[in-house]
């Protein structure tokens, strides 16, 4: 009997001591708890450009963390698919193409402003504000806030909104990755490798 | 850019140092070993070596065509011979022919070429053929390895020889009948199964152990040990590797087998430990796979001294009759981690960063 | 010599020196080019402002461009002659991108600017001179860091709130090939260890540490001589360090000297420490001590294909093959290539180096001219410096852990860098990496380490900037969105109020016709009115007095509309009359006609919506007078609906009283609007 007695009690001590420290751990050491859809917006390239079909990227962020597919953000592209993946713990998927494809490089929008009549259709349709000017007046891009979401070209009736590439300067250059001269990847061109090697 | 001149990144002048150069130093830092292999055990190892030399090789190059990459460029990095060598030190001397076909085989194709070839490899591409073998064909694995009284082209205590002819037949028809009188298990299998009942010295009275008293050392074995240890210290002192491994390995092994075979009758004395089975070729040759080892100054330790307590722990309690193999796929495993949190300080810093980033997976995002 | 204890840094490598060719004779003076090619970007910092503009005569030692901003320098004129072009040209840069240059055609006069040639610029006590006059001087003749990065010496030498111990010259001069310091030391060490007097006046340090690399047993000897001449430093030492690379790079030189490591992300002032280079030293002392600005540098021109490698006094902007020319430079082709007809692209082309063999970068072109910052053009032959096309794998074998003089990891860098784990890169610190190249020297597998920690340190800043973009635009997404929701929000408020209003109206229709039946029933009925319109407006919840107001102003906007409107139906209609076809149809006379409707229904419905928001407004205080002018205004604003009413029939039937019922209207609606007003001062009054 006693020693029936003497397990429970054991038994009973020791789940006071483990709850204890279990109790301590979830108070101490507290995941300070980023809400999903704050996540995933954060990794959202946040061009507002409402390519995926939602109007900008919270949005898309929300229907994300309601189920919606996660490839449906073409300026983010891979990248962007892949640390989705990881983040809600998905199989990557292709870049939807429907959606568009991946620009290789950062855009940025330019309003020839000779030929710009100040009609503001594209003020409005910018989504971030990063278009200046009033009605009547010239219009122009401030480019350092421009995101390269196209949605200014569209609308402007004299189609005197260009998107270029961002320039390169001193400042923001840097070297490419190396081309591919480690022999372990698959080569398109082998006869260049042999000769390569003296 | 279209220009008349070369453009380039830095550095312009390079050491001169290559892969091949490497592989090729270790290759040759064997051959004291084999040499001591094969003058006191015979022909065996030296048929292994050129057996599992040429299945590498074919190997090698049908992998590289089946998997599109340059076949000469490959070859000529020496890494499938290398392998290859390390095998057939490392198989016993009379194993059938197949045996080593199949080692060499799965440790190209399965431990290198699947994972990406040179350099992609988690865990030592010899170690898993060998492993493979050890565990599918324990009798041949355990059995095949010589006795060297019986076998020694050297003149001391020679009973009895064995020619090229004789061995080559015995590794390629298999002939047990002679193969029986000659070989065995290793020292080390020995002395830790007649520790169960006899003492240190009646063991010690054994063939294979010399057979003198004071002869601490398993009659041929400290040879070659000691052999790969010179060619291992002529690699260090081409800075082809790190003291941090070799050292490590030894020094754990050392001081496990001091600890618990102080009493010679009934552990294994660490003058067998350090001096007999592969300890040397492991210690110098295996775990300093520099693929799949540890990579940070103090990961290495870790890593070495890993190799060196799976080695004893193995051995002693263990069912198999060396170790190495075991010790080292067993580290392999764990380098990556190891490698995660032994990062070394950097210039400038307080203290090193250690573990993963702590940062959520933002700067996934590439510019 | 000062015995000092000397530390050692980690890693490091022995590459060959190869610096005996370009030292046996003694530094020559290049001739004049024909013409100069000035960027005026050569230091770090903003890029100088243009101060000439073309077909300007400029006199050698005239300021070109003047520093832009805190941390730019000067730009002089390294001889006399003529402003040509000020355009985009191809910089001496890794990027091979275009910056602004001033293009120079020397006259051959080399005449000096008259200012310091006739010495009024010189401070002659300079070690008495006050510090500011001495910083001045050294910024006004845009004297930068002489040793590679080009950091604007002026700056660096006046941001010292932080107290200095010591200066440290650097004389080590590590990279193979490069003499230019050793040759300026062997041959100008007076005026070097005079500008080191300078810079120690200005740090005010306790010490003086010159590190030179035991390769230079002349220069190391030179120094101490003019030490000796230089009585009065007894704190200045000239120190003999071990020969290793990279023992000239700042961090580890500091820590040869003083074992003091520069934290990560910090600069040697953080821990007591200035670092100049001797070749700052001496244009510092001519900056100071002969007002001369800093117009050429010594460069060392070596290299197998160099027929005369040597040590050449060069003019800032000269084109690179004027150097070559010069010294001889010999293309190459060896005779494998010539049996062979190499096809890789990289082996048919000669190189040119700007820079040593392992921090330096190729020059796409031999136009590029000679930098402040250049210290060496290198043109290896082929056998010399093989260029290293093919990597293979990495096999780990950790040699570039044990060159590394950082202390990283660079194999890990490079398995991170290649696969892009850029959190994985910073947070082994691929930020102190000084891209001194030891790894790729010793790498057997030749892999281009350095290039993939350059792309990795670049994307990692693409990468904030980018994250710091988006944040922004996140901002202001949500900051439009917000603003978009409050239009919409008020827009629904009006909408509402609208409708409330129309509901009103209906309401006070009905009620205007009761009203002709019955006073009593026009009292009950207003009391209905007052509690349907009690209940929209706080439906709405519009906060009174400013909707009054903004209603009012709305009434006024569209009052005015509609006025407009009406003239132009009316200029249509007259138009059409001149044109002597009475009852034709009138192009666009329905449009405005509609127009005129709606303004005038607007118009309408502002006046009820302002009556109804002056009876809530002011409680019951003023009733009587407020009524009757109330009652006024819908008198008159039933009035003028009827001269409306009246208006459109003429239009539809296209009546000739037509222009005579609008006039009415218009003085039906100034006096509507009159008595809007006095209804307003009203409510003011009573406010």
């Amino acid at each position: 009997m006693s020693s029936i007695l003497i397990a429970i009690t054991l038994l009973a001590t020791l789940a006071i001591i483990f709850g204890a420290i279990l109790g301590f751990a979830a108070v101490r050491f507290k995941v300070e708890g980023n809400p999903i859809v704050d996540q995933i917006d954060d990794l959202l390239p946040q061009t507002q450009c409402g390519q995926c079909s939602y109007p900008g990227c919270k949005p898309y962020a929300e229907a994300i963390a309601a189920g919606e597919s996660i490839n449906k953000c073409p300026p983010g592209g891979e990248s962007t698919i892949i640390a989705l993946a990881d983040l809600l713990g998905v199989e990557p998927e292709p870049l939807d193409a429907e959606h568009g494809a991946e620009k290789d490089v950062p855009m940025v929008a330019i309003i020839r402003e000779d030929e710009c009549i100040g009609c503001t259709k594209c003020i409005q349709a910018c989504p971030i504000d990063a278009i200046m000017g009033a009605a009547k007046q010239m219009h122009t891009v401030i480019a350092d806030e421009c995101t390269g979401c196209d949605l200014c070209v569209e609308p402007c009736p004299v189609d005197c909104i260009d998107m270029v590439p961002v320039e390169t300067t001193l400042q923001n250059w840097h070297w490419d990755k190396p081309e591919n001269l480690i022999a372990t990847s698959e080569q398109p061109h082998e006869e260049n490798l042999e000769q390569g090697v003296h | 850019m279209s220009s008349n001149f070369v453009n380039i990144t830095s550095p312009h002048a390079h050491g001169g140092n290559s892969t091949s150069r490497i592989m090729l130093l270790v290759i040759l830092a064997t051959v004291p070993g084999i040499i001591a292999l094969t003058y006191f055990f015979g022909w065996g190892n030296l048929i292994n070596i050129a057996l599992a030399s040429i299945t590498a090789i074919i190997c090698e190059a049908l992998i590289l065509t089946i998997r599109k990459r340059p076949i000469s460029f490959f070859l000529k990095d020496n890494s499938a011979l290398l392998t290859a060598v390390l095998l057939g030190i490392a198989l016993p001397p009379f194993a059938p022919w197949w045996v080593t076909v199949v080692a060499v085989s799965f440790s190209m194709v399965f431990a290198k070429h699947l994972y990406g070839g040179l350099g992609n490899n988690p865990f030592n591409p010899a170690m898993v053929g060998y492993a493979l073998v050890l565990i599918s064909f324990p009798v041949q694995m355990t059995t095949s390895w010589a006795s060297p009284f019986f076998l020694s082209l050297g003149t001391i205590g020679v009973e009895q020889t064995i020619s090229f002819t004789e061995s080559l037949q015995v590794i390629f028809s298999g002939t047990t009948s002679l193969s029986d009188a000659f070989s065995g298990a290793t020292p080390l299998d020995t002395y830790k199964h007649l520790a169960k009942n006899e003492t240190a010295n009646e063991i010690l009275q054994g063939p294979l152990f010399s057979g003198s008293e004071n002869n601490w050392f398993a009659g041929g074995w400290e040879f070659v040990n000691i052999a790969f240890l010179v060619g291992g210290l002529a690699l260090l002192a081409l800075r082809i590797f790190t003291w941090h491994i070799p050292f490590s390995v030894l020094a754990a092994l050392g001081t496990c087998s001091m600890i618990f075979g102080w009493d010679a009758d009934l552990y294994v004395p660490w003058s067998l430990h350090i001096f007999t089975g592969a300890t040397m070729l492991g210690a110098f040759f295996i775990a300093t796979d520099p693929v799949t080892a540890s990579t940070t100054p103090l990961g290495k330790i870790i890593y070495g001294a890993g190799i060196g307590i799976l080695i004893f722990v193995i051995r002693t309690w263990g069912a198999y009759p060396d170790a190495v193999a075991f010790a080292v796929l067993l580290m392999n495993f764990a380098a990556p981690l190891i490698d995660t949190y032994t990062q070394p300080r950097t210039y400038g810093h307080d203290k090193a960063n250690r573990g993963l980033p702590t940062k959520p997976d933002a700067s996934d995002k590439e510019g | 010599m000062q015995t000092i204890t000397l530390h050692s840094f980690d890693g490091g490598i022995h590459p060959q020196e190869n610096k005996h060719q370009s030292t046996q004779t003694a530094i020559a003076q290049l001739p004049l080019p024909t013409q100069l090619i000035i960027p005026i970007s050569q230091h770090i910092g903003a890029p100088a402002d243009v101060t000439v503009s073309v077909g300007d005569s400029v006199l050698k030692g005239q300021q070109i461009a003047k520093p832009k901003g805190f941390i730019s320098a000067a730009i002089h004129a390294p001889t006399s002659g003529k402003v040509v072009a000020i355009e985009k040209r191809e910089l001496p840069h890794s990027s091979g991108l275009e910056g602004i240059c001033i293009i120079l055609d020397t006259d051959g006069k080399d005449q000096w600017l008259e200012e310091i040639n006739n010495g009024s610029l010189a401070i002659n006590e300079y070690l008495e001179a006050d510090n500011e006059l001495l910083i001045n001087r050294i910024r006004d003749c845009g004297i930068t860091g002489m040793g590679g990065a080009g950091f604007p010496t002026a700056v660096k030498m006046a941001v010292q709130n932080r107290t200095i111990d010591t200066l440290i010259i650097n004389g080590a001069e590590c990279e193979p090939y490069i003499t230019s310091d050793d040759m300026l030391m062997r041959e100008r060490a007076l005026e070097t260890l005079r500008g080191v007097q300078i810079l120690l006046k200005l740090t005010s340090a306790k010490s003086c540490l010159i590190g030179i690399e035991d390769n230079k047993p002349e220069a190391i000897q030179a120094m101490e001589d003019a030490l000796h001449k230089i009585h009065r430093e007894h704190h200045i030492a000239v120190v003999k360090i071990p020969t290793k690379y990279p023992s000239g790079g700042e961090k580890q030189l500091i820590k040869i000297l003083t074992g003091k490591e520069v934290p990560s992300a910090g600069i040697p002032a953080d821990i007591g420490i200035v670092c100049q280079n001797v070749g700052t030293c001496e244009a510092v002392y001519h900056a100071v001590a002969e007002g001369k600005p800093l117009i050429s540098r010594i460069t060392t021109i070596t290299g197998e294909s160099i027929e005369q490698p040597q040590n050449v006094e060069v003019l800032i902007g000269t084109p690179v093959k004027d150097l070559l020319g010069y010294a001889g430079f010999k293309q190459e082709k060896s005779l494998f290539q010539k049996l062979l007809g190499s096809k890789s692209k990289t082996e048919s082309k000669p190189r040119i180096i700007m820079g040593g063999p392992m921090m330096g970068f190729t020059l796409s072109s031999d136009e590029l001219p000679i930098l402040k910052s250049s210290n060496c053009i290198l043109a290896p032959s082929q056998k010399e410096l093989p260029a290293n096309d093919l990597a293979s794998a990495c096999i780990r074998c950790g040699l570039c852990t044990e060159a590394c003089p950082a202390e990283l990891l660079p194999q890990q860098l490079y398995w991170f860098s290649k696969a892009g784990e850029l959190d994985k890169a910073e947070q082994h610190n691929i930020a102190d990496c000084i891209e001194c190249g030891a790894c790729s020297y010793v790498c057997p597998s030749q892999i281009p380490l350095v290039q993939y920690y350059r792309h990795t340190k670049g994307a990692i800043k693409d990468e904030r900037a980018a994250q710091q973009k988006s944040d922004r635009s996140k901002i202001r997404f949500e900051a439009r969105q917000a603003r978009l929701d409050r239009e919409a929000a008020e827009k629904e408020a009006k909408r509402q109020a609208r409708a409330a209003a129309a509901e009103k109206a209906q309401a006070a229709k009905k009620a205007a016709a009761a009203e002709a039946l019955s006073k009593q029933t026009t009292e009950s009925a207003e009391g209905v009115d007052e509690n349907t319109s009690t209940d929209a407006p706080a439906e709405t919840k519009n906060p009174e007095p400013v909707d009054l107001e903004k209603l009012q102003k709305q009434l006024d906007a569209a009052q005015a509309g509609l006025k407009k409107s009406m003239d132009k139906v009316a200029e249509l209609k007259a138009s059409a009359s001149e044109d002597g076809v009475e009852n034709a149809p009138i192009e666009n006379l329905d449009v405005f006609e509609k127009a005129v409707a709606t303004r005038r229904d607007k118009v309408k419905l502002l006046a009820l919506q302002i009556a109804e928001a002056k009876k809530l407004a002011p409680p019951v205080k003023k009733e009587v007078s407020r009524e009757d002018i109330e009652k006024k205004l819908r008198a008159q604003q039933d009035r003028l609906a009827k001269t409306k009413e009246r208006v459109d029939l003429a239009k539809e039937q296209g009546l000739d009283s037509l222009p005579a019922l609008q006039k009415g209207l218009d003085k039906q609606m100034q006096k509507l609007k009159e008595l809007e007003e006095e209804l307003a001062q009203f409510d003011k009054a009573g406010a």
